[in-house]
């Protein structure tokens, strides 16, 4: 909402600069965007007179005009707007000048006819199109004929006021007025000040109680009143009110028009006014609309309603949406000479609901939705009265009709000081607090202890003692209160074992050479559940934005697959990435679906960049196996660690991918992207895991345990296998730990070899163990017995051959 | 010629030989055998003195050894000035240019946000918080209703909210943990000191300004003599933590329906240092997070007496802390996850 800086100043003395003043209504009230001063950035922008002007040769729109703009000769421009005339005051932008947009105007040719700057509409010095009237919006604008040429235009035409932008929260709707501000800036300065009002001076014999049948559904407006007023002259407001309208951003209409507008601006009161001989049989009932009836608003939209719309209504259709908009058909235009003046209260809650259900949020229903003073209802109604009559010749009937539910009573509150400096931490006395609420215009009575506040019925925010702390808090200043830290019982500040093991995930990722990624938690319902094993459903978005986040993810592996994509489309082809986050598995035993803490990587390209001394070298499985690996091994799981080959999924290459077991629980998969994903992701190989770190933080650890170095030297012993090509590592492995004896401390795998002098369907390994004794020097023949057995074993169990 | 005369003679002539000597190896393997060796100059020589008569012997051998120790030890020295010559030119030889690019330590970068984010916890952890995190799919009741925004309520409009069910939601923000902490925590056993980071939810259109998911911290204290003032202080200390002590700090009334008082917290502009600019569209001042004192509200639907207990709660966002810290102009960046952009932080 804008505020004039200059309107508030006609009403309370404070000499005080409006950008000063804005910072003060920032600190104490409510939030402003900006100050703003339309003729900031404008320059050598003047009055002209129009002294003539012939039509452009080679034109048939523009007009060449011979201005006077106060110098020794007149100034020739060559104008296109259809509107130019003989005699009139007009805006102009010399060479030299500056208009919007920080736009410089020099001499230029139209169509080979010199011209000397530019006669200028509104919008072209800075007005926004919207608030521009209608009459003005295709041509230049006429000054008032009194301007004086060669004056910057400016001041005529209000361009010099500040105009301060609140930003109002939904509990301050009292700020949506200069009266309201007038209240927050005279407590804030502790000042007076005096809103005056037009007075209406005569009125008709008529009541309007005889003229009019009023049928009000109270529980729809609990304060409902009409006053008619005949004989209106419409035409446009006198500039000054149309400076008013435009300065806070409406658009001036006309005078009867305006004036409700104007009204609203300055009380807080939306008004509206009806054309009465439009209305049928003068019938008007506040009531719900009937399923299917259709109204066609005044921005000529028509709209079908149902129940749960409020209209005001005549003797057969709507003829406005309570509380957001009036009518076309009783929209008062150049020929009305009778209206119907309207000024109510209407339910927030109805407002609100059909304000979003009709997308149609206007100035008016912004304050119902925020609530509105019943108090200041009939007083708003006598102003605009005594307004119209002042400049469109109107005369009221003396009578408003009015429709009241019994009113409210002001609400009470009691408090205390020692409450108040509960709350602040401050050491307010009685005297203090009382100052402070008298400034706010809150009626104040001591009882005993308690101070008992009344409060007036503009602040309807104010329901319990929190909400008179803060008005106290904001007006002595929160600048003014100290700064301290809580002293409280000691309480203990750390991590749970779930939070440091997440913390180490990503420490070691990026140790590893991941990089953290953050994706997306809402996915497209494909990816959600990409590397599923099972058919469950991923959890889906009841009005989802897009298809691409319509469901929660129930993997991470497929975000950084996405993030994968996006690097290497930009040509950053070595990716390492890691994501700690959640996955959501629908829970049939909960209403919301379970969280799973997740880890998840993935590796593509090298792991290293090709340069002078290093050269790059494409990631592979042992590479993400490497990662995941020793960070498992560094958890000290009490179980063993295996690596299961598993075809199961069906986005990941069917030979080169495993479940990772911890003694019997699965925690996760390690493993080659399917080539058919990859290609539909357009990247190149992947190699991926991931792990639920829930389960991982239930499994039984080891403490950290030392074994002391053996003092005795150890032996180390080759040994080439040739077997079949199905045997795995882990069997060779296993056999050999299982029958190595006790002095077997190493078991290495140096060597692989398929092809050339190896039969088909085998394979060559060879591995080196080491063996040591903690207690004493080991033999030969201790050794050889081990080495023995091993062989035997390996013989027996795999039909192999020792080479 | 004497005796002498020929121990003179090895002497003169072995000190220009070893003196023109041109490596270690010469030195050691010939000159050095040649003069003082079993087989050498020296010896030999001394073969003549059983000639001499025999009060003369000993003098002429203690001569022999005199020149045998000057030959020694300028033997000796020529070898190590010889050594370090050998030295300095194999070390001239090894010469490498220093400034070509060095081997690469495999590393990951640490996402900008978590860095913020564990920067808050570490500095609450110090002063006694618990962290906690809450669900991300939250219930109605515990997003809205239990914080004061009951189903009709105008400030639900100002979060757009993802609904799975009628009763089931995206959180649209952290604050539902605490109306969660607040029903659980047995105030008997000391106060409520609470930050529980996590990513929210809102039904936006991402662009560079709004994203449908980011990130959020909330605090809460609740205990007997919690003030307002101890609000202001706490989060005096944090914006001192994350921003340095450079900055001032500005609390303006605003309006949460969970909290009264509420303000909104903004701190001296990053980039004009007050002046004005185009950041802090000329005011000076950038918002940085919201808070106030717990509303009643809040502290009887979570069951907690109001009378005897209160305190304060904030809210803010670390992904805006990022772009201000930074100068990130787009909140996408944050989750694109280009490399080029990660890795720019550490």
């Amino acid at each position: 909402m804008l505020i004039s800086y200059n309107w508030l100043k006609e009403y309370l003395d404070i000499n005080i600069s409006a950008d000063d003043l804005a910072e003060k209504i920032e600190r104490s009230s409510v939030e402003v965007d900006s100050v703003i001063t339309r003729s900031k950035g404008l320059k050598k922008i003047i009055v002209g007179q129009i002294m003539s002007f012939e039509k452009h040769p080679d034109s048939d729109h523009l007009n060449i005009c011979q201005v006077d703009t106060g110098e020794d000769e007149l100034e020739q421009i060559v104008c296109g707007a259809p509107n130019v005339e003989v005699g009139a005051k007009v805006i102009v932008a010399s060479p030299g000048a500056r208009i919007a947009d920080n736009v410089k105007i020099k001499k230029a040719k139209m169509r080979g006819i010199e011209s000397r700057g530019m006669l200028c509409a509104l919008d072209e010095i800075g007005f926004p199109k919207d608030v521009v009237p209608k009459e003005w919006s295709d041509g230049i604008y006429f000054l008032p004929e009194d301007a004086v040429v060669g004056n910057d235009v400016y001041e005529y035409i209000g361009m010099n006021d500040s105009l301060i932008d609140l930003d109002v929260t939904p509990n301050r709707g009292d700020m949506l007025s200069i009266r309201g501000t007038l209240f927050d800036l005279a407590a804030i300065y502790n000042k007076n000040f005096e809103l005056e009002t037009n007075e209406v001076k005569n009125y008709l014999n008529d009541n309007i109680s005889d003229l009019i049948n009023l049928n009000v559904d109270e529980t729809l407006s609990s304060n409902y009143n009409l006053r008619i007023i005949k004989n209106v002259k419409v035409e446009a407001s006198p500039l000054w009110l149309q400076i008013r309208l435009w300065n806070a951003g409406i658009k001036p209409i006309n005078n009867i028009v305006d004036v409700t507008n104007y009204i609203m601006i300055k009380l807080g009161q939306p008004l509206h006014a009806y054309d009465l001989d439009k209305i049928n049989q003068n019938d008007i009932s506040v009531r719900r609309a009937k399923n299917g009836e259709t109204i066609t608003t005044l921005d000529d939209v028509e709209r079908i309603l149902n129940e749960t719309d409020v209209v005001i209504s005549d003797s057969k259709s709507p003829i406005a949406l309570a509380g957001l908009m009036g009518g076309k058909d009783t929209e008062v235009d150049d020929n009305t000479t009778n209206i119907l003046l309207e000024g109510a209260n209407f339910n927030s809650v109805n407002t609100r609901k059909m304000a979003q259900k009709q997308n149609l949020h206007t100035d008016a229903s912004q304050r119902f939705e925020r609530k509105i003073d019943d108090s200041n209802i009939v007083n708003s109604i006598e102003d605009a009265t005594g307004l119209i009559e002042m400049i469109a010749n109107g005369e009221a009937t003396k009578d408003i009709l009015t429709k009241t539910v019994n009113k409210s009573k002001n609400k009470i509150i009691n408090i205390t000081s020692s409450r108040i400096n509960h709350v602040l931490g401050t050491d307010f006395d009685n005297n203090t607090i009382i100052d402070i609420f008298n400034r706010l215009n809150f009626e104040v009575e001591i009882e005993n202890d308690s101070i008992k506040v009344t409060i007036p019925s503009r602040r309807n925010d104010i329901s319990m003692d929190a909400d008179l702390i803060e008005e106290i808090a904001r007006i002595y200043g929160y600048d003014n209160i100290g700064s301290t830290l809580p002293t409280t019982k000691m309480t203990q500040g750390k991590l749970s074992k779930k939070q440091k093991l997440i913390r180490n995930s990503r420490k070691s990722m990026e140790e590893y050479g991941l990089t953290h990624a953050i994706s997306y938690s809402l996915t497209s319902e494909e990816k959600s559940s990409q590397f599923s094993t099972n058919d469950q459903e991923s959890v889906q978005l009841k009005f989802p934005m897009s298809m691409d986040h319509s469901n929660l993810r129930m993997n991470l592996l497929s975000g950084l697959l996405d993030d994968v994509a996006y690097n290497q489309a930009r040509n950053v082809k070595n990716v390492a990435l890691y994501e700690q986050g959640r996955i959501f598995i629908p829970n049939d035993n909960d209403v919301r679906p379970t969280e799973i803490e997740h880890l998840a990587g993935v590796i593509s390209g090298s792991l290293v960049e090709n340069n002078w001394k290093q050269k790059s070298k494409k990631v592979d499985f042992y590479d993400i196996k490497g990662i995941l690996n020793e960070f498992l091994k560094n958890l000290s799981f009490v179980d063993e660690i295996t690596y299961v080959a598993t075809d199961k999924y069906s986005n990941m290459h069917p030979g080169r991918t495993a479940d990772i077991l911890i003694g019997d629980t699965k925690i996760g998969f390690i493993g080659q992207v399917h080539p058919k994903l990859v290609q539909k992701y357009k990247i190149d190989e992947v190699y991926g895991f991931e792990i639920n770190l829930d389960i991982i933080n239930d499994l039984p650890k080891k403490e950290q345990l030392y074994n002391q170095i053996s003092q005795y030297p150890s032996i180390k012993r080759d040994i080439a296998l040739l077997l079949n090509d199905d045997i795995t590592h882990a069997d060779v492995y296993n056999l050999i730990k299982k029958r190595g004896g006790a002095y077997l401390t190493k078991i290495d795998l140096f060597d692989i070899y398929e092809g050339e002098n190896i039969p088909e369907g085998k394979k060559s390994m060879a591995y080196s163990l080491i063996f040591q004794d903690k207690n004493g020097t080991l033999t030969d023949e201790d050794v050889n017995k081990s080495m023995e057995k091993i062989q035997n074993n390996l013989e027996k169990e795999f039909d192999l051959e020792i080479r | 010629m004497s005796l002498k005369d020929d121990l003179n003679q090895i002497k003169e002539n072995g000190l220009v030989k070893i003196e023109s000597s041109k490596s270690v190896k010469e030195l050691n393997d010939q000159i050095r055998v040649d003069l003082l060796g079993k087989k050498g100059l020296i010896t030999q020589t001394l073969r003549g003195i059983s000639n001499l008569p025999v009060e003369e012997r000993p003098e002429m051998g203690s001569y022999a050894n005199s020149i045998r120790d000057t030959l020694q030890v300028a033997i000796d020295n020529k070898a190590q000035e010889l050594e370090e010559k050998e030295l300095n030119e194999k070390l001239k030889s090894e010469k490498i240019d220093v400034t070509l690019p060095e081997n690469k330590v495999i590393k990951g970068h640490p996402h900008v946000i978590q860095q913020i984010v564990d920067q808050i916890d570490d500095l609450f952890l110090g002063m006694g918080y618990e962290v906690l995190s809450g669900p991300e799919v939250e219930e109605d009741v515990y997003n809205f209703e239990m914080m004061n925004l009951p189903k009709d309520h105008p400030a639900r409009d100002m979060q757009d909210t993802f609904y799975i069910t009628d009763e089931i939601l995206m959180r649209t923000q952290t604050s539902p943990m605490q109306a969660r902490t607040l029903e659980k925590h047995d105030f008997s056993k000391g106060p409520l000191k609470m930050i529980s980071p996590g990513l929210v939810y809102r039904r936006d259109t991402d662009d560079p300004t709004h994203s449908h998911q980011f990130h959020q911290v909330e605090g809460i204290v609740i205990d007997e003599n919690i003030t307002m003032a101890d609000l202001k202080g706490t989060l005096e200390v944090m914006i001192e933590e994350l921003f340095g002590d450079k900055f001032d700090v500005r609390l303006r009334p605003s309006y949460f329906p969970f909290t009264e008082p509420s303000v909104e917290v903004d701190i001296t502009c990053f980039k004009c240092m007050g002046k004005g600019c185009s950041v802090c569209k000329g005011s000076g001042w950038i918002e940085v997070l919201g808070a106030g004192m717990v509303h009643p509200n809040v502290l009887k639907m979570a069951g907690v007496d109001a009378n005897e207990y209160g305190g304060f709660a904030f809210g803010l966002g670390p992904d805006r802390f990022a772009m201000l810290k930074y100068g990130v102009t787009d909140i996408r960046d944050f989750y694109l996850n280009d490399l080029r952009f990660l890795s720019q932080f550490n």
